[in-house]
């Protein structure tokens, strides 16, 4: 077991380095890459010979990406282009909001999507089962972006159900301790500002939360149909075990085995999906970063960091998962 | 009263855009308590279906289930869903063909026994586990105090099936039913397998039922043969007179295809010829007629009825095998 | 009783369409000229009629067998509601492409004095005579940029697929083949492509790029398939490698190369296209999401659902929100019918579901 944990953070630490040398020599390399960025079209030669010389850009590009990872690896991962502040304090300021937005969601997308895809195997073939395979179809099929303008458009504009955008009301006195504005309010006990946060939250996490539920709702379906079909469901029937104890004890716990892959993976989609989602509701977190980081001037030290984070956060959910999935089959332990 | 009285049971599937298949036609018998009664035939003859419906165990749609499965006078049938399941595994027990897929993958086997003894004797867990120690132990399963511990995957074959039987007969119950329980496992485990069974059953009084395509494993056990073919009995005797003078050609044709060690050297094997697949339905005539060696013109008449016999069984053809013929 | 051996039929192959066969060329008579037949009946010799209706009947029930799995995919195929409308939608889709000239009332790109006269910053012209959609942002004929729309977006699909699919078979195939240290090498290169989150890969080739235009957008909607598409040749391969067929070809001294080109290859193809099927689906919607961000193919007269939607839609979606639902139904639509169509391709080869 701990080998095969080794074995996979090495695997994980190698992805990461060369998906890091991959961007960083690609960027490196452009024209019109952060030195024009900084200094405009129509800068001199020699301010521009000077600012590469400052920048480094002048080295050999393995020394250029050994420094740049001896500081990333201090927590140095330099100065926003746009802002001129520390990249490190840019992405810490939109961090919590995507993470919130996506936790959020994630909720949603579990805590609906396995006991609808329970439901609608359990009565395959009949309405309840053909309603829900419409809506994935339809939910893998939509672009959420417009699903998010449509949603915003009928309860916030033509029924005020919900704030149309932000994630918390102007005017609002939210102390910030995690960043989670809706745990803030919890931890500083200003209840008000959490269930404002809530408020804003619930929109953006539904609209981001559609893919992953249909995903979800549709491998819980064929898994629990797999399984009810195992003979193993047959010996539980054949002990007149009840109801209750078969479905939780022998269905779901087998059927859920590869629901939760599948959850790692979605995690990719809600990263994808919060870019637009974000866009969308005006969520200032990594997704409206990353965009601003490209149409507003190519501020090429963000990118790169949100790039970074990203598959960082990404590969570690699923690396993860895959170790919780040892302690939840324990056929996996044996090898 | 007879312990288990089947009465015309009867179960046909109906697919959606298919045509309906009768799996079992009108099947009767009977089991007094601490018999041994065997349900023998090639796949596809209906006989596995035949105890998934006295068990309630068939799919909820798709088929229809007729006819009366009395159960100590009790039409299992009849009864409400949650009724049945307070008498599947206390009052019927039932053991299948593959340990390994019939066993759940990711529960320990103690919670796999115990669980039963939980729903169906009161028992808390740790009762229960102590319980299901003993009949590790009882069905021969070495060192049963690690076993409860040990995930399906982690034991072997043999001691997979000894734990289903354990699982089967945790709350002693009046009739089990066997369904194959021998063809996954390899010959030599088989013979362990079916030497337990027959203990456990003059041991405990318990009736049985043996589903099986294996000649060899009802001569050993049972005490009367029901043989079933296309989804009907054909042939029923007393296991003696079964193997000494079948009347069916089918029943025949079994025997005649079971390798024999006295058998002269260089003889060929008795195959029948074709497959199941080459029935034709019972309403049409004998549905064994294509394969039949013995088929005659009646043959194709119509269904021929099932009619007792001399020697206290019942048959049903109309050119049986003769008496006098004896198994090559 | 007689001599099995003699009996002709027994352990003689059946063959698909004569399952009957066997019992039409036996003497039936000669089991039963043994002592047998204690009743009065004319002992195991069945009449000629009877022998004909005995026949048609075992080949009323027999099963068809002899099926190639190929032929009992396309038949499950044809039968299964789910695939028919899929593939009714794409050879529509496909259909309005070809022949968008022919259909659209207008040209795409013409500005309609009619139209642009009444255009303001917060009215845009609806459907009036001639123009059934009504103008889009720039005077143009909505309609007929929806028509030519499906041409367009047709043309980012099949590219974006063909370009990843064709890069991911090559990728796939080499590592399946090959096996050993380049097989680990091109995984680990996956590994680093699938590291990023579709979107996001797509997002940085984009910004990669120092310029975009209709081809960084095909182009890094396309690379995000690259590793799916490896990954699964490659997947489907390695099973091969053991599997019966492979080992045969080996054991009769076909050459490595031929087996991996006519055994291996032609084998994981279905799966590919099946994939390839539901990469469709994916890559116009990918395309949009690009468009919305602001990443897509800056050229104004391109008309393409994506890029409709994704500016126009959601610029003016207050104003008249038409130009984003017309697009966005049409993506959904040509999405969903892809989807369908490559589930149901998928279901059909699945052996699974063989009977």
């Amino acid at each position: 077991m701990l080998r095969v944990i080794v074995r996979r953070l090495l695997q994980l630490v190698v992805t990461l380095i060369a998906l890091s040398a991959l961007i960083f020599i690609w960027l490196r390399n452009l024209p019109g890459g952060p030195v024009e960025a900084l200094l405009g079209e129509r800068a001199t030669p020699e301010r521009r010979a000077l600012l590469i010389k400052a920048l480094g850009y002048d080295q050999p590009i393995l020394v250029q990406y050994g420094k740049f990872m001896q500081r990333v690896l201090t927590g140095d991962l330099g100065n926003s282009i746009r802002s001129g502040d520390p990249v490190t304090d840019v992405i810490a300021r939109a961090f919590p909001a995507t993470i919130e937005l996506a936790a959020a969601a994630m909720i949603i997308a579990v805590g609906l999507g396995v006991p609808l895809g329970y439901l609608a195997a359990r009565y395959r073939g009949r309405l309840l089962d053909n309603l829900t395979i419409a809506g994935t179809l339809l939910g893998i099929s939509i672009p959420i972006f417009f699903l998010g303008y449509l949603l915003k458009d009928v309860l916030t504009q033509d029924i005020h159900w919900f704030p149309p955008s932000g994630r918390i009301s102007t005017g609002m006195d939210n102390t910030t301790v995690t960043g989670f504005y809706v745990l803030d309010g919890l931890l500083t006990r200003e209840l008000d500002a959490s269930a404002d946060a809530l408020w804003h939250l619930i929109l953006p996490a539904i609209t981001l939360a559609t893919i992953p539920l249909a995903v979800i709702v549709r491998i819980t379906r064929a898994s629990v149909l797999d399984v009810l079909n195992e003979d193993y469901v047959r010996t539980a029937e054949a002990k007149g075990l009840r109801h209750r104890t078969i479905r939780g004890r022998h269905i779901l716990r087998n059927a859920l085995l590869p629901v939760v892959t599948t959850i790692g993976l979605q995690t990719g989609a809600l990263l994808s999906g919060a870019v637009l989602t974000e866009k969308v509701y005006n969520w200032g977190g990594l997704g409206t970063l990353i965009t601003d980081s490209i149409s507003g001037g190519r501020d090429y030290p963000v990118l790169q960091a949100i790039i970074l984070l990203a598959a960082l956060v990404f590969v570690l959910v699923n690396l993860l998962v895959d170790l919780s999935y040892a302690f939840i089959d324990p056929r996996v332990r044996v090898r | 009263m007879s312990l288990l009285d089947v009465r015309d049971l009867s179960v046909v599937f109906q697919r959606r855009g298919e045509r309906p298949f009768t799996a079992v036609d009108q099947v009767s018998f009977t089991v007094e308590p601490g018999q041994t009664v065997g349900l023998v035939g090639e796949s596809g003859c209906g006989k596995s279906v035949t105890s998934l419906a006295i068990m309630g165990l068939l799919p909820k749609r798709g088929n229809r289930v007729t006819g009366e499965v009395l159960f100590e006078g009790t039409d299992l049938l009849g009864l409400r869903p949650d009724d049945l399941r307070d008498r599947r595994g206390r009052d019927i027990g039932m053991i299948f063909q593959d340990p390994l897929s019939s066993l759940n993958p990711v529960i320990p086997i103690g919670v796999q026994v115990a669980e039963v003894l939980e729903r169906h004797r009161g028992m808390a867990r740790r009762k229960a586990l102590r319980e299901a120690r003993e009949l590790l132990d009882a069905v021969g399963i070495p060192d049963p105090d690690r076993r409860l511990t040990e995930f399906p995957h982690q034991i072997s074959g043999g001691m997979r099936q000894r734990a289903l039987i354990a699982i089967a007969l945790a709350c002693k119950p009046r009739l089990l039913i066997a369904d194959e329980p021998t063809t996954a496992l390899d010959v030599t485990i088989q013979a362990q397998i079916l030497t337990l069974l027959k203990q456990l059953v003059d041991e405990t009084g318990t009736a049985l039922i043996m589903i099986t395509h294996d000649l060899g494993v009802v001569a050993g056990l049972c005490d009367t043969v029901n043989v079933l073919y296309g989804g009907r009995v054909v042939e029923r005797a007393a296991r003696h007179e079964l193997f000494a003078r079948p009347r069916h050609p089918y029943t025949h044709g079994l025997l005649s295809s079971v390798p024999r060690l006295d058998s002269p050297r260089g003889e060929r094997l008795h195959a029948i010829r074709g497959s199941v697949a080459d029935n034709i339905p019972w309403v049409e005539g004998c549905a064994f007629a294509p394969r039949c060696d013995n088929v005659v013109d009646a043959c194709l008449d119509g269904p021929p009825p099932l009619e007792p016999t001399a020697s206290g069984g019942d048959l049903r053809c109309n050119n049986p095998v003769s008496e006098e013929v004896a198994v090559p | 009783m007689t001599d099995p051996t003699t009996r002709p039929g027994v352990g003689k192959p059946r063959t698909g369409d004569s399952p009957a066969g066997t019992s039409a060329e036996d003497p039936a008579g000669q089991p039963g000229d043994g002592p047998a037949g204690h009743r009065e009946r004319s002992i195991g010799r069945l009449g000629d009629r009877k022998r004909a209706r005995l026949d048609e009947l075992a080949r009323a029930t027999a099963d068809p067998g002899g099926v190639s799995l190929y032929r009992d995919a396309l038949r499950r195929l044809r039968r299964n509601p789910v695939a028919i409308v899929g593939a009714v939608i794409v050879g529509l889709f496909v259909l309005v492409a070809i022949f968008a000239p022919l259909i659209a009332p207008h040209d795409p790109v013409q500005r309609f004095d009619e139209l642009t006269r009444d255009l303001t910053v917060d009215s845009i012209p609806g459907a009036t005579a001639g123009h059934p959609f009504g103008s889009d942002p720039l005077g143009r004929d909505f309609f007929s940029r929806m028509i030519h729309g499906s041409r367009q977006t047709l043309f980012v699909g099949v590219l974006a697929t063909l370009i990843g699919l064709t890069l991911g078979v090559l990728l796939g195939a080499v590592a399946g083949a090959f096996g050993g240290w380049v097989d680990v090498v091109l995984m680990r290169l996956t590994d680093v492509m699938l590291a990023l989150p579709s979107l996001l890969l797509a997002i940085t080739l984009v910004a990669m790029a120092s310029r975009s235009s209709q081809w960084t957008v095909i182009f890094a909607v396309a690379i995000v398939s690259v590793p799916i598409f490896a990954r699964l040749l490659r997947g489907s391969m390695l099973a091969q490698r053991e599997s019966d067929h492979v080992l045969a070809a080996r054991a009769l001294g076909v050459k490595e190369r031929n087996i991996v080109l006519r055994h291996m290859l032609p084998n994981s193809l279905t799966a590919v296209i099946v994939q390839a099927t539901l990469t469709f689906a994916v890559a116009i919607l990918d395309a949009a999401a690009l468009s919305f961000l602001g990443l897509g193919d800056p050229d104004i007269n391109r008309a393409e659902w994506g890029l409709m939607l994704g500016v126009d839609g959601q610029r003016y979606f207050e104003v008249r929100p038409e130009l984003a639902y017309y697009p966005a139904l049409a993506i959904i639509v040509v999405a969903l019918g892809f989807t369908l169509l490559g589930e149901a391709m998928r279901e059909a080869i699945d052996p699974k579901n063989r009977r």
